[in-house]
Protein backbone atom coordinates (compact mmCIF):
# COMPACT_ATOMS: atom_id res chain seq x y z
CA UNK A 1 0.00 0.00 0.00
CA UNK A 2 3.10 2.21 0.01
CA UNK A 3 2.41 3.33 -3.55
CA UNK A 4 -1.12 4.30 -2.71
CA UNK A 5 0.01 6.42 0.22
CA UNK A 6 2.45 8.05 -2.15
CA UNK A 7 -0.30 8.67 -4.67
CA UNK A 8 -2.55 10.26 -2.11
CA UNK A 9 0.34 12.32 -0.76
CA UNK A 10 1.65 13.37 -4.11
CA UNK A 11 4.71 15.27 -5.19
CA UNK A 12 4.34 18.89 -6.14
CA UNK A 13 6.92 21.31 -7.51
CA UNK A 14 7.11 24.89 -8.69
CA UNK A 15 7.44 26.03 -12.30
CA UNK A 16 9.76 28.91 -13.11
CA UNK A 17 9.41 30.57 -16.51
CA UNK A 18 11.91 33.32 -17.19
CA UNK A 19 12.01 35.50 -20.30
CA UNK A 20 11.02 32.63 -22.59
CA UNK A 21 11.16 33.31 -26.32
CA UNK A 22 9.84 31.01 -29.04
CA UNK A 23 10.49 31.75 -32.67
CA UNK A 24 9.49 29.55 -35.61
CA UNK A 25 11.54 29.60 -38.80
CA UNK A 26 14.24 32.14 -39.53
CA UNK A 27 14.99 35.15 -41.70
CA UNK A 28 12.03 36.93 -43.25
CA UNK A 29 9.70 33.99 -42.59
CA UNK A 30 10.39 33.97 -38.86
CA UNK A 31 7.32 34.09 -36.63
CA UNK A 32 7.68 35.27 -33.05
CA UNK A 33 5.24 33.04 -31.14
CA UNK A 34 6.27 33.94 -27.58
CA UNK A 35 8.08 37.14 -26.70
CA UNK A 36 9.73 37.22 -23.29
CA UNK A 37 7.25 35.35 -21.10
CA UNK A 38 8.02 35.32 -17.38
CA UNK A 39 5.98 33.98 -14.47
CA UNK A 40 6.27 31.62 -11.56
CA UNK A 41 3.84 28.91 -10.46
CA UNK A 42 4.20 27.97 -6.78
CA UNK A 43 3.87 24.36 -5.54
CA UNK A 44 0.25 23.22 -5.17
CA UNK A 45 -1.00 26.17 -7.19
CA UNK A 46 -3.68 25.86 -9.89
CA UNK A 47 -2.61 28.34 -12.53
CA UNK A 48 -4.68 28.89 -15.67
CA UNK A 49 -3.54 30.63 -18.84
CA UNK A 50 -6.38 32.08 -20.85
CA UNK A 51 -5.93 33.68 -24.26
CA UNK A 52 -7.23 33.87 -27.80
CA UNK A 53 -6.53 30.98 -30.15
CA UNK A 54 -3.11 31.20 -31.72
CA UNK A 55 -1.62 33.30 -28.90
CA UNK A 56 0.98 30.65 -28.18
CA UNK A 57 -0.50 29.38 -24.91
CA UNK A 58 -0.40 25.75 -26.01
CA UNK A 59 3.15 26.19 -27.32
CA UNK A 60 4.15 27.48 -23.88
CA UNK A 61 2.76 24.30 -22.33
CA UNK A 62 4.65 22.13 -24.84
CA UNK A 63 7.84 24.05 -23.91
CA UNK A 64 7.31 23.31 -20.20
CA UNK A 65 6.68 19.64 -21.08
CA UNK A 66 9.92 19.65 -23.07
CA UNK A 67 8.08 18.53 -26.22
CA UNK A 68 9.21 21.66 -28.06
CA UNK A 69 12.49 23.57 -27.87
CA UNK A 70 12.51 27.18 -26.76
CA UNK A 71 14.48 29.78 -28.71
CA UNK A 72 15.55 31.63 -25.58
CA UNK A 73 15.00 32.06 -21.86
CA UNK A 74 14.78 29.56 -19.04
CA UNK A 75 12.20 27.05 -17.83
CA UNK A 76 12.73 25.11 -14.62
CA UNK A 77 10.46 22.63 -12.84
CA UNK A 78 11.33 21.96 -9.20
CA UNK A 79 14.54 23.91 -9.80
CA UNK A 80 15.66 21.59 -12.62
CA UNK A 81 16.04 23.21 -16.05
CA UNK A 82 13.76 21.65 -18.68
CA UNK A 83 15.77 20.09 -21.51
CA UNK A 84 13.59 17.19 -22.67
CA UNK A 85 10.25 15.57 -21.84
CA UNK A 86 10.09 13.50 -18.67
CA UNK A 87 7.68 11.79 -16.30
CA UNK A 88 8.05 14.62 -13.73
CA UNK A 89 5.78 16.71 -15.98
CA UNK A 90 2.51 14.89 -16.67
CA UNK A 91 0.35 16.20 -19.47
CA UNK A 92 -3.26 15.93 -20.59
CA UNK A 93 -3.71 16.82 -24.26
CA UNK A 94 -6.60 18.37 -26.14
CA UNK A 95 -6.56 15.48 -28.64
CA UNK A 96 -7.47 12.04 -27.33
CA UNK A 97 -4.15 10.39 -26.59
CA UNK A 98 -5.11 7.21 -24.78
CA UNK A 99 -3.20 4.26 -26.20
CA UNK A 100 -5.87 2.48 -28.26
CA UNK A 101 -4.20 -0.93 -27.89
CA UNK A 102 -4.36 -0.82 -24.09
CA UNK A 103 -7.44 -1.17 -21.90
CA UNK A 104 -8.46 1.64 -19.55
CA UNK A 105 -6.64 -0.03 -16.64
CA UNK A 106 -3.53 -0.68 -18.75
CA UNK A 107 -3.50 2.95 -19.89
CA UNK A 108 -3.54 4.17 -16.29
CA UNK A 109 -0.89 1.60 -15.42
CA UNK A 110 1.42 2.66 -18.26
CA UNK A 111 3.54 5.25 -16.43
CA UNK A 112 4.09 3.24 -13.22
CA UNK A 113 4.98 0.23 -15.39
CA UNK A 114 7.65 2.23 -17.23
CA UNK A 115 9.10 3.16 -13.85
CA UNK A 116 9.40 -0.54 -13.05
CA UNK A 117 6.90 -0.48 -10.18
CA UNK A 118 5.85 -3.96 -8.95
CA UNK A 119 2.52 -5.27 -10.25
CA UNK A 120 0.75 -5.29 -6.86
CA UNK A 121 1.49 -1.62 -6.27
CA UNK A 122 0.45 -0.75 -9.81
CA UNK A 123 -2.84 -2.52 -9.28
CA UNK A 124 -3.55 -0.52 -6.12
CA UNK A 125 -2.82 2.74 -7.93
CA UNK A 126 -4.99 1.83 -10.92
CA UNK A 127 -7.89 0.89 -8.64
CA UNK A 128 -7.52 4.11 -6.68
CA UNK A 129 -7.54 6.38 -9.70
CA UNK A 130 -10.26 4.53 -11.63
CA UNK A 131 -12.41 4.86 -8.55
CA UNK A 132 -11.48 8.53 -8.30
CA UNK A 133 -12.70 9.24 -11.85
CA UNK A 134 -15.74 6.96 -11.47
CA UNK A 135 -14.74 4.50 -14.19
CA UNK A 136 -13.89 1.42 -12.12
CA UNK A 137 -16.46 -0.58 -14.12
CA UNK A 138 -14.69 0.28 -17.36
CA UNK A 139 -11.26 -1.02 -16.36
CA UNK A 140 -11.24 -3.65 -19.12
CA UNK A 141 -12.74 -1.52 -21.88
CA UNK A 142 -10.70 -0.24 -24.79
CA UNK A 143 -10.58 3.54 -25.40
CA UNK A 144 -12.56 3.13 -28.64
CA UNK A 145 -15.49 1.99 -26.51
CA UNK A 146 -15.52 5.19 -24.41
CA UNK A 147 -17.15 8.56 -24.96
CA UNK A 148 -14.98 11.68 -25.35
CA UNK A 149 -15.53 12.76 -21.74
CA UNK A 150 -14.63 9.32 -20.42
CA UNK A 151 -11.46 9.27 -22.51
CA UNK A 152 -10.32 12.56 -20.99
CA UNK A 153 -11.14 11.31 -17.49
CA UNK A 154 -8.90 8.31 -18.11
CA UNK A 155 -6.22 10.63 -19.54
CA UNK A 156 -6.30 12.64 -16.28
CA UNK A 157 -6.11 9.44 -14.23
CA UNK A 158 -3.22 8.19 -16.38
CA UNK A 159 -1.28 11.41 -15.83
CA UNK A 160 -1.93 11.46 -12.07
CA UNK A 161 -1.20 7.75 -11.59
CA UNK A 162 2.36 8.47 -12.68
CA UNK A 163 2.65 10.94 -9.79
CA UNK A 164 4.25 13.80 -11.73
CA UNK A 165 5.56 16.88 -9.93
CA UNK A 166 3.42 19.16 -12.08
CA UNK A 167 0.38 18.53 -14.25
CA UNK A 168 0.12 20.33 -17.59
CA UNK A 169 -3.31 20.50 -19.18
CA UNK A 170 -3.75 21.73 -22.75
CA UNK A 171 -7.43 22.58 -23.28
CA UNK A 172 -8.34 19.07 -22.12
CA UNK A 173 -12.08 19.73 -22.33
CA UNK A 174 -11.98 21.77 -25.54
CA UNK A 175 -13.45 19.03 -27.72
CA UNK A 176 -16.32 18.18 -25.35
CA UNK A 177 -19.91 19.41 -25.38
CA UNK A 178 -20.75 22.01 -22.72
CA UNK A 179 -22.62 19.66 -20.40
CA UNK A 180 -19.82 17.11 -20.38
CA UNK A 181 -17.35 19.97 -19.94
CA UNK A 182 -19.11 21.12 -16.79
CA UNK A 183 -19.11 17.67 -15.24
CA UNK A 184 -15.42 17.32 -16.18
CA UNK A 185 -14.64 20.61 -14.45
CA UNK A 186 -16.42 19.40 -11.30
CA UNK A 187 -14.50 16.15 -11.45
CA UNK A 188 -11.18 17.91 -11.96
CA UNK A 189 -11.87 20.22 -9.00
CA UNK A 190 -12.61 17.22 -6.80
CA UNK A 191 -9.61 15.19 -7.96
CA UNK A 192 -7.32 18.20 -7.62
CA UNK A 193 -8.55 18.85 -4.06
CA UNK A 194 -7.30 15.36 -3.22
CA UNK A 195 -3.96 15.58 -4.99
CA UNK A 196 -3.06 19.30 -4.82
CA UNK A 197 -0.68 18.95 -7.71
CA UNK A 198 0.83 22.05 -9.24
CA UNK A 199 -1.32 22.57 -12.32
CA UNK A 200 -0.66 24.70 -15.37
CA UNK A 201 -3.91 24.68 -17.35
CA UNK A 202 -4.49 26.30 -20.74
CA UNK A 203 -7.94 27.24 -22.02
CA UNK A 204 -9.83 29.81 -24.07
CA UNK A 205 -12.95 29.37 -21.91
CA UNK A 206 -13.04 32.23 -19.38
CA UNK A 207 -15.65 30.60 -17.10
CA UNK A 208 -13.51 27.49 -16.94
CA UNK A 209 -10.42 29.56 -16.15
CA UNK A 210 -11.95 31.43 -13.19
CA UNK A 211 -13.78 28.39 -11.87
CA UNK A 212 -10.64 26.27 -11.65
CA UNK A 213 -7.82 28.71 -10.98
CA UNK A 214 -6.02 30.14 -7.99
CA UNK A 215 -4.58 32.56 -10.50
CA UNK A 216 -5.46 33.42 -14.09
CA UNK A 217 -2.82 34.67 -16.52
CA UNK A 218 -4.38 36.55 -19.43
CA UNK A 219 -2.31 36.21 -22.59
CA UNK A 220 -2.30 38.35 -25.70
CA UNK A 221 -1.45 37.03 -29.11
CA UNK A 222 1.14 37.58 -31.84
CA UNK A 223 3.61 37.66 -30.23
CA UNK A 224 2.33 35.95 -27.10
CA UNK A 225 2.81 37.94 -23.93
CA UNK A 226 1.32 37.84 -20.44
CA UNK A 227 -1.05 40.79 -20.35
CA UNK A 228 -2.35 40.55 -16.83
CA UNK A 229 -2.33 38.35 -13.78
CA UNK A 230 -5.57 37.97 -11.80
CA UNK A 231 -5.78 36.29 -8.38
CA UNK A 232 -8.93 34.25 -7.92
CA UNK A 233 -9.75 34.25 -4.23
CA UNK A 234 -12.92 32.12 -4.14
CA UNK A 235 -12.80 29.56 -1.37
CA UNK A 236 -12.54 25.85 -2.12
CA UNK A 237 -14.21 23.47 -2.66
CA UNK A 238 -15.98 25.53 -5.30
CA UNK A 239 -19.39 24.83 -6.75
CA UNK A 240 -20.56 25.44 -10.30
CA UNK A 241 -23.03 28.03 -8.94
CA UNK A 242 -20.06 30.36 -8.61
CA UNK A 243 -20.59 31.47 -12.20
CA UNK A 244 -23.69 33.40 -11.07
CA UNK A 245 -21.89 35.38 -8.33
CA UNK A 246 -21.46 39.12 -9.06
CA UNK A 247 -17.75 38.98 -8.17
CA UNK A 248 -17.32 36.09 -10.63
CA UNK A 249 -19.11 38.03 -13.34
CA UNK A 250 -17.01 41.14 -12.63
CA UNK A 251 -13.85 39.09 -13.02
CA UNK A 252 -15.15 37.54 -16.23
CA UNK A 253 -15.95 41.02 -17.59
CA UNK A 254 -12.43 42.20 -16.79
CA UNK A 255 -10.87 39.27 -18.67
CA UNK A 256 -13.27 39.71 -21.59
CA UNK A 257 -12.25 43.37 -21.85
CA UNK A 258 -8.57 42.45 -21.82
CA UNK A 259 -9.08 39.91 -24.61
CA UNK A 260 -11.30 42.31 -26.55
CA UNK A 261 -8.66 45.06 -26.43
CA UNK A 262 -6.25 42.53 -27.81
CA UNK A 263 -8.58 41.85 -30.71
CA UNK A 264 -8.93 45.60 -31.36
CA UNK A 265 -5.14 45.95 -31.43
CA UNK A 266 -5.13 43.50 -34.30
CA UNK A 267 -7.17 45.74 -36.59
CA UNK B 1 -12.63 -11.23 -25.96
CA UNK B 2 -15.18 -10.64 -23.17
CA UNK B 3 -14.43 -6.89 -22.70
CA UNK B 4 -15.62 -6.11 -26.21
CA UNK B 5 -18.79 -8.13 -25.93
CA UNK B 6 -19.49 -6.44 -22.59
CA UNK B 7 -19.20 -3.04 -24.15
CA UNK B 8 -21.83 -3.76 -26.77
CA UNK B 9 -24.38 -4.23 -23.98
CA UNK B 10 -23.26 -1.11 -22.13
CA UNK B 11 -24.80 2.28 -22.84
CA UNK B 12 -21.42 3.71 -23.80
CA UNK B 13 -21.12 2.58 -27.37
CA UNK B 14 -23.41 5.07 -28.99
CA UNK B 15 -22.12 4.61 -32.51
CA UNK B 16 -24.39 1.71 -33.60
CA UNK B 17 -27.47 3.46 -32.17
CA UNK B 18 -26.50 6.70 -33.83
CA UNK B 19 -27.54 5.34 -37.20
CA UNK B 20 -30.80 3.89 -35.92
CA UNK B 21 -33.04 6.87 -36.77
CA UNK B 22 -32.32 6.33 -40.46
CA UNK B 23 -32.65 2.59 -40.02
CA UNK B 24 -36.11 2.98 -38.49
CA UNK B 25 -37.37 5.14 -41.31
CA UNK B 26 -36.21 2.68 -43.92
CA UNK B 27 -37.55 -0.45 -42.22
CA UNK B 28 -40.93 1.04 -41.41
CA UNK B 29 -41.48 2.21 -44.96
CA UNK B 30 -40.46 -1.23 -46.19
CA UNK B 31 -42.91 -2.93 -43.81
CA UNK B 32 -45.72 -0.56 -44.67
CA UNK B 33 -45.79 -0.86 -48.40
CA UNK B 34 -43.74 -4.02 -49.14
CA UNK B 35 -43.32 -2.14 -52.38
CA UNK B 36 -40.30 -2.62 -54.64
CA UNK B 37 -39.37 0.98 -54.19
CA UNK B 38 -38.64 0.78 -50.46
CA UNK B 39 -36.55 -2.39 -50.85
CA UNK B 40 -34.71 -0.65 -53.63
CA UNK B 41 -34.19 2.30 -51.33
CA UNK B 42 -32.61 0.03 -48.70
CA UNK B 43 -30.17 -1.64 -51.06
CA UNK B 44 -29.38 1.56 -52.95
CA UNK B 45 -28.41 3.49 -49.81
CA UNK B 46 -24.63 3.91 -49.71
CA UNK B 47 -22.85 2.11 -46.85
CA UNK B 48 -26.11 0.72 -45.49
CA UNK B 49 -25.83 -2.83 -44.16
CA UNK B 50 -27.90 -5.51 -45.85
CA UNK B 51 -29.40 -8.44 -43.89
CA UNK B 52 -26.91 -11.26 -43.43
CA UNK B 53 -29.03 -13.94 -45.14
CA UNK B 54 -29.31 -11.68 -48.18
CA UNK B 55 -25.56 -11.10 -48.21
CA UNK B 56 -24.85 -14.86 -48.03
CA UNK B 57 -27.49 -15.66 -50.65
CA UNK B 58 -26.00 -13.07 -53.02
CA UNK B 59 -22.44 -14.37 -52.60
CA UNK B 60 -23.64 -17.91 -53.34
CA UNK B 61 -25.68 -16.70 -56.30
CA UNK B 62 -22.62 -15.10 -57.91
CA UNK B 63 -20.67 -18.35 -57.54
CA UNK B 64 -23.57 -20.33 -59.00
CA UNK B 65 -23.76 -17.87 -61.91
CA UNK B 66 -20.02 -18.14 -62.63
CA UNK B 67 -20.00 -21.95 -62.50
CA UNK B 68 -23.32 -22.08 -64.37
CA UNK B 69 -21.81 -19.90 -67.08
CA UNK B 70 -18.89 -22.30 -67.20
CA UNK B 71 -21.26 -25.25 -67.70
CA UNK B 72 -23.19 -23.34 -70.36
CA UNK B 73 -20.06 -22.44 -72.31
CA UNK B 74 -18.69 -25.99 -72.31
CA UNK B 75 -21.93 -27.98 -72.79
CA UNK B 76 -23.27 -25.73 -75.53
CA UNK B 77 -20.09 -26.33 -77.49
CA UNK B 78 -19.44 -22.63 -77.74
CA UNK B 79 -15.89 -23.22 -76.53
CA UNK B 80 -13.92 -26.32 -77.37
CA UNK B 81 -12.90 -28.51 -74.46
CA UNK B 82 -9.29 -28.10 -75.49
CA UNK B 83 -9.48 -24.47 -74.40
CA UNK B 84 -11.99 -24.70 -71.58
CA UNK B 85 -12.48 -28.05 -69.81
CA UNK B 86 -15.83 -29.11 -68.41
CA UNK B 87 -16.26 -28.45 -64.68
CA UNK B 88 -16.69 -32.11 -63.85
CA UNK B 89 -13.45 -33.09 -65.60
CA UNK B 90 -11.56 -30.50 -63.51
CA UNK B 91 -13.21 -31.96 -60.41
CA UNK B 92 -12.33 -35.50 -61.51
CA UNK B 93 -8.71 -34.51 -62.14
CA UNK B 94 -8.55 -32.91 -58.70
CA UNK B 95 -9.91 -36.02 -57.03
CA UNK B 96 -7.58 -38.32 -58.96
CA UNK B 97 -4.49 -36.25 -58.13
CA UNK B 98 -5.60 -35.94 -54.52
CA UNK B 99 -6.02 -39.70 -54.25
CA UNK B 100 -2.69 -40.61 -55.83
CA UNK B 101 -0.98 -38.03 -53.59
CA UNK B 102 0.62 -35.97 -56.36
CA UNK B 103 -1.65 -33.00 -55.62
CA UNK B 104 -0.46 -32.77 -52.01
CA UNK B 105 3.15 -33.07 -53.06
CA UNK B 106 2.83 -30.03 -55.32
CA UNK B 107 0.68 -28.07 -52.88
CA UNK B 108 3.22 -28.72 -50.15
CA UNK B 109 6.10 -27.64 -52.43
CA UNK B 110 4.35 -24.37 -53.26
CA UNK B 111 3.21 -23.60 -49.71
CA UNK B 112 6.73 -24.26 -48.47
CA UNK B 113 8.29 -21.77 -50.90
CA UNK B 114 5.64 -19.12 -50.25
CA UNK B 115 5.95 -19.44 -46.48
CA UNK B 116 9.75 -19.34 -46.41
CA UNK B 117 9.88 -16.35 -48.73
CA UNK B 118 7.07 -14.53 -46.95
CA UNK B 119 8.43 -15.10 -43.44
CA UNK B 120 12.03 -14.19 -44.36
CA UNK B 121 10.83 -11.02 -46.04
CA UNK B 122 8.43 -10.03 -43.26
CA UNK B 123 10.76 -10.52 -40.29
CA UNK B 124 13.14 -7.99 -41.81
CA UNK B 125 10.64 -5.67 -43.51
CA UNK B 126 8.47 -5.06 -40.42
CA UNK B 127 11.15 -3.78 -38.01
CA UNK B 128 13.05 -2.02 -40.79
CA UNK B 129 9.89 -0.40 -42.16
CA UNK B 130 8.84 0.78 -38.69
CA UNK B 131 12.30 2.21 -38.09
CA UNK B 132 12.30 3.88 -41.49
CA UNK B 133 8.91 5.48 -40.80
CA UNK B 134 9.93 6.63 -37.33
CA UNK B 135 13.45 7.95 -37.86
CA UNK B 136 13.86 10.58 -40.58
CA UNK B 137 17.57 9.76 -40.84
CA UNK B 138 16.82 6.14 -41.78
CA UNK B 139 14.19 7.34 -44.22
CA UNK B 140 16.64 9.79 -45.79
CA UNK B 141 19.16 6.97 -46.26
CA UNK B 142 16.85 4.24 -47.56
CA UNK B 143 13.89 5.94 -49.20
CA UNK B 144 15.43 6.73 -52.62
CA UNK B 145 16.95 3.27 -52.99
CA UNK B 146 13.87 1.39 -51.82
CA UNK B 147 11.60 3.37 -54.10
CA UNK B 148 13.91 2.74 -57.04
CA UNK B 149 14.03 -1.01 -56.50
CA UNK B 150 10.29 -1.11 -55.81
CA UNK B 151 9.57 -0.16 -59.41
CA UNK B 152 11.88 -2.74 -60.98
CA UNK B 153 9.84 -5.60 -62.47
CA UNK B 154 10.56 -8.77 -60.55
CA UNK B 155 10.20 -10.89 -63.66
CA UNK B 156 13.22 -9.21 -65.25
CA UNK B 157 15.35 -10.48 -62.39
CA UNK B 158 14.37 -14.11 -62.76
CA UNK B 159 17.13 -14.90 -65.31
CA UNK B 160 19.67 -13.16 -63.07
CA UNK B 161 18.55 -15.14 -60.03
CA UNK B 162 18.89 -18.36 -62.02
CA UNK B 163 22.39 -17.29 -63.00
CA UNK B 164 23.35 -16.37 -59.44
CA UNK B 165 21.44 -18.86 -57.31
CA UNK B 166 20.60 -21.71 -59.69
CA UNK B 167 17.23 -23.37 -60.05
CA UNK B 168 16.76 -24.74 -56.55
CA UNK B 169 14.22 -23.66 -53.97
CA UNK B 170 16.49 -20.73 -53.04
CA UNK B 171 15.84 -19.15 -56.41
CA UNK B 172 12.04 -19.30 -56.00
CA UNK B 173 12.30 -17.95 -52.45
CA UNK B 174 14.50 -15.13 -53.75
CA UNK B 175 11.91 -14.17 -56.38
CA UNK B 176 9.22 -13.96 -53.71
CA UNK B 177 11.40 -11.93 -51.33
CA UNK B 178 12.39 -9.55 -54.10
CA UNK B 179 8.77 -9.20 -55.10
CA UNK B 180 7.33 -8.31 -51.71
CA UNK B 181 10.10 -7.05 -49.41
CA UNK B 182 10.39 -3.50 -50.75
CA UNK B 183 6.62 -3.11 -51.04
CA UNK B 184 6.19 -4.26 -47.45
CA UNK B 185 8.83 -1.81 -46.25
CA UNK B 186 7.28 1.19 -47.99
CA UNK B 187 3.77 0.44 -46.78
CA UNK B 188 4.86 -0.29 -43.19
CA UNK B 189 7.00 2.87 -43.11
CA UNK B 190 3.95 4.82 -44.28
CA UNK B 191 1.79 3.55 -41.46
CA UNK B 192 4.56 4.27 -38.92
CA UNK B 193 4.78 7.82 -40.26
CA UNK B 194 1.03 8.20 -39.71
CA UNK B 195 1.20 7.58 -35.95
CA UNK B 196 -0.44 10.49 -34.14
CA UNK B 197 2.31 12.79 -32.77
CA UNK B 198 0.51 13.50 -29.51
CA UNK B 199 0.37 9.76 -28.83
CA UNK B 200 4.16 9.75 -28.86
CA UNK B 201 4.23 13.01 -26.86
CA UNK B 202 1.92 11.50 -24.24
CA UNK B 203 4.21 8.48 -24.02
CA UNK B 204 7.20 10.79 -23.40
CA UNK B 205 5.40 12.60 -20.57
CA UNK B 206 4.69 9.20 -19.02
CA UNK B 207 8.36 8.27 -18.97
CA UNK B 208 8.87 6.42 -22.26
CA UNK B 209 12.47 6.67 -23.40
CA UNK B 210 13.08 7.94 -26.92
CA UNK B 211 14.92 4.74 -27.82
CA UNK B 212 11.88 2.68 -26.74
CA UNK B 213 9.35 4.61 -28.82
CA UNK B 214 9.33 2.19 -31.77
CA UNK B 215 8.75 -0.81 -29.53
CA UNK B 216 6.32 0.69 -26.99
CA UNK B 217 4.32 3.06 -29.20
CA UNK B 218 4.91 2.83 -32.97
CA UNK B 219 4.71 -0.96 -33.14
CA UNK B 220 1.44 -1.44 -31.20
CA UNK B 221 -0.11 1.67 -32.78
CA UNK B 222 0.55 0.34 -36.30
CA UNK B 223 -0.04 -3.36 -35.57
CA UNK B 224 -3.48 -3.54 -37.26
CA UNK B 225 -2.03 -1.81 -40.34
CA UNK B 226 1.05 -4.02 -40.35
CA UNK B 227 -1.15 -7.13 -40.30
CA UNK B 228 -3.16 -5.74 -43.21
CA UNK B 229 0.05 -5.12 -45.16
CA UNK B 230 1.16 -8.69 -44.46
CA UNK B 231 -2.21 -10.04 -45.57
CA UNK B 232 -2.11 -8.13 -48.85
CA UNK B 233 1.52 -8.98 -49.62
CA UNK B 234 0.82 -12.66 -48.92
CA UNK B 235 -1.42 -12.55 -51.98
CA UNK B 236 1.42 -11.06 -54.01
CA UNK B 237 3.75 -13.78 -52.77
CA UNK B 238 1.51 -16.38 -54.45
CA UNK B 239 1.71 -14.45 -57.73
CA UNK B 240 5.51 -14.37 -57.65
CA UNK B 241 5.60 -18.03 -56.66
CA UNK B 242 3.89 -18.98 -59.91
CA UNK B 243 6.24 -16.72 -61.86
CA UNK B 244 9.21 -18.48 -60.27
CA UNK B 245 7.78 -21.97 -60.70
CA UNK B 246 6.88 -21.40 -64.36
CA UNK B 247 10.53 -20.73 -65.13
CA UNK B 248 12.47 -23.16 -63.03
CA UNK B 249 11.02 -25.79 -60.76
CA UNK B 250 10.52 -29.55 -60.46
CA UNK B 251 7.42 -29.36 -58.31
CA UNK B 252 4.72 -26.93 -57.26
CA UNK B 253 1.43 -25.72 -58.63
CA UNK B 254 3.06 -23.37 -61.15
CA UNK B 255 5.27 -26.20 -62.36
CA UNK B 256 2.38 -28.63 -62.97
CA UNK B 257 0.53 -25.89 -64.87
CA UNK B 258 3.47 -25.50 -67.23
CA UNK B 259 3.86 -29.26 -67.61
CA UNK B 260 0.13 -29.65 -68.24
CA UNK B 261 0.28 -26.96 -70.93
CA UNK B 262 2.78 -29.05 -72.89
CA UNK B 263 0.31 -31.95 -72.87
CA UNK B 264 -2.76 -29.75 -73.42
CA UNK B 265 -4.15 -30.94 -70.08
CA UNK B 266 -6.19 -27.79 -69.56
CA UNK B 267 -8.11 -29.40 -66.69
CA UNK B 268 -4.87 -29.69 -64.69
CA UNK B 269 -4.12 -26.00 -65.26
CA UNK B 270 -7.59 -25.14 -64.02
CA UNK B 271 -7.11 -27.36 -61.01
CA UNK B 272 -3.81 -25.66 -60.17
CA UNK B 273 -5.34 -22.20 -60.47
CA UNK B 274 -8.28 -23.20 -58.30
CA UNK B 275 -5.92 -24.66 -55.67
CA UNK B 276 -3.96 -21.38 -55.52
CA UNK B 277 -7.23 -19.49 -55.14
CA UNK B 278 -8.37 -21.75 -52.29
CA UNK B 279 -4.98 -21.57 -50.55
CA UNK B 280 -5.03 -17.78 -50.92
CA UNK B 281 -8.51 -17.62 -49.43
CA UNK B 282 -7.35 -19.76 -46.49
CA UNK B 283 -4.30 -17.63 -45.72
CA UNK B 284 -6.45 -14.51 -46.03
CA UNK B 285 -8.90 -15.84 -43.46
CA UNK B 286 -5.98 -16.92 -41.28
CA UNK B 287 -4.62 -13.37 -41.28
CA UNK B 288 -8.03 -11.92 -40.47
CA UNK B 289 -8.24 -14.35 -37.57
CA UNK B 290 -4.79 -13.39 -36.32
CA UNK B 291 -5.73 -9.72 -36.52
CA UNK B 292 -8.87 -10.28 -34.46
CA UNK B 293 -6.81 -12.21 -31.94
CA UNK B 294 -3.78 -9.92 -31.49
CA UNK B 295 -5.44 -6.55 -32.20
CA UNK B 296 -8.90 -6.92 -30.66
CA UNK B 297 -9.15 -3.14 -30.06
CA UNK B 298 -9.08 -2.43 -33.80
CA UNK B 299 -12.21 -4.34 -34.77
Amino acid sequence: MDALTLATKPKSSDIGIDNVVLRYGNGDNAVLALDGISFHVTPNEFCVIVGPSGCGKSSLLYLVAGLEERTGGMIAVGGKPVTEPGPDRGMVFQAYTLFPWLTVAQNVEYGPKRKGMPAAERKAIVEHFLHEIGLAKFANHYPSQLSGGMKQRVAIARALANDPEVLLMDEPFGALDSQTRHSMQRLLLRVWDHSKKTVLFVTHDIDEAILLADRVLVMSGRPGQIKKEIRVGFSRPRSMDLVMEPSFIAMKREILELLKNDEDDDH
Amino acid sequence: MPPIRGAKDSPVTLAPNATSPIGHIVTTSAEKGQSGRSVLKVIATPFRAVPRPLAIALSILVWVAVIGGWFALTYSGAVKEMFLPRPESVLATTINMALDGSLWEHVFASVQVVLIGFVLSSVVAVPLGLTMGTYRIVQAALDPLVNFIRYLPVTSFVPLFILWIGIGIEQRVAVIIFGIFFQQMVMIADSARGVQRDLVNAAYTLGTKRSHTVFHIVFPATLPNVLDVLRVTMGWAWTYLVVAELVAARSGLGYISLKAMRGFQVDVIFMAIAMIGILGLCTDQLFRGIRRLVAPWAN
